[in-house]
């Protein structure tokens, strides 16, 4: 029990596993597609720890719209219009991607 | 050498505009280049005995956009060639419609007939353009192999697919969706039928 727990003002619900080390960073997810069906978003900004990964900004997402572990299996990410791997690390004003399946052509 | 004229163009259109072909063709057009490929990707109207009404396009534009200069840049490290102008759609695309068109110039014709192949290849397996078929009945989203096939080296992912809507042709790898088709180590383990693209309908 801390005794300084007025101190902490988290204003995120969901954090990450990381707890509060420090800052927070702020991202923007962007849904599209079917993704977007699932949410009923376009976009959204997105709190978690600093030093989160994708992965763990995909889980944070997925915790806060269970529906999205529908499609989570074949989507892929995309971190500031390129794609990215699970691991990469975000940053603050990052921009994420869910990005379904495409179908261009 | 370069080309002072070589150019590449790159356009994703807003809702009801309608591709301009002769635009894209005048474009590439070159005294140099001796032939000019095009492809153009138009709606069909049925797709596995269903009647499509439309297909309807959305995209995440700025990285679509990225990602089609990023293959006319390859295209060209591979091919010899003039111009080239890539034009797709947004919004709806009645069937017979042109959702997306590609237009090469070369001085010899395999430059640019090999490079529109390729443009497309490449377009369907990258670009984050999602479209949406509509039927009589229901709306599907649709999924191009090629991007389920290419999947795992874009996002370095291991996974099966997505419940609902569309599979790809399985191969070796792991990729279809649709009929929750359960993907053991070695071949189907459940499966209902080969559908290759959409089958389901809401």
């Amino acid at each position: 029990m801390d005794t300084m727990e007025a101190n902490i003002k988290t204003e995120t619900v969901d954090n990450t596993i990381e707890g509060n080390k420090g800052s927070s960073i702020t991202i923007k997810v962007l849904f599209f597609a079917r993704a977007r069906d699932l949410t009923g978003l376009n976009e959204m900004p997105l709190e978690v720890s600093s030093g989160s990964s994708a992965n763990d900004c995909l889980n944070n997402l997925v915790a806060r719209f269970p529906s999205l572990e529908e499609i989570r299996g074949c989507i892929v990410l995309a971190l500031n219009e390129e794609y990215t791997t699970e691991s990469t690390i975000v940053k603050d004003d990052d921009e994420l991607a869910i990005i379904p399946p495409i179908s261009g052509g | 050498m370069m080309a002072a004229e070589e150019k590449t163009l790159v356009e994703i259109l807003e809702e009801h505009n309608p591709i301009d072909l002769a635009k894209y063709i005048n474009y590439v057009s070159a005294p140099q280049a001796g032939a000019i490929a095009t492809f153009s990707g138009t709606t069909r109207d049925t797709f596995e005995g269903k009647v499509v009404l439309e297909l309807r396009y959305e995209a995440y534009t700025p990285m679509a956009i990225r990602y089609l200069k990023s293959i006319c840049s390859s295209a060209r490290s591979s091919w010899n060639l003039h111009s080239i102008a890539v034009a797709h759609r947004l919004g709806p695309v009645p069937v017979g419609e042109t959702s997306v068109f590609i237009a090469i110039s070369s001085v010899h014709r395999i430059d640019a007939l090999d490079a529109c192949k390729y443009v497309i290849d490449e377009l369907k397996a990258t670009v984050p353009i999602w479209k949406k078929e509509v039927l009589a009945n229901g709306e599907v989203w649709k999924e191009n192999s090629e991007f389920l096939e290419r999947r795992l080296e874009l996002g370095k992912k291991d996974g099966d697919c997505c419940g609902k809507k569309v599979e790809a042709e399985v191969h070796d790898k792991k990729g279809c969706c649709g009929t929750k088709v359960k993907v053991n180590e070695e071949g189907i383990a459940n499966n209902s039928t080969g559908h290759e693209g959409s089958g389901e309908v809401e």
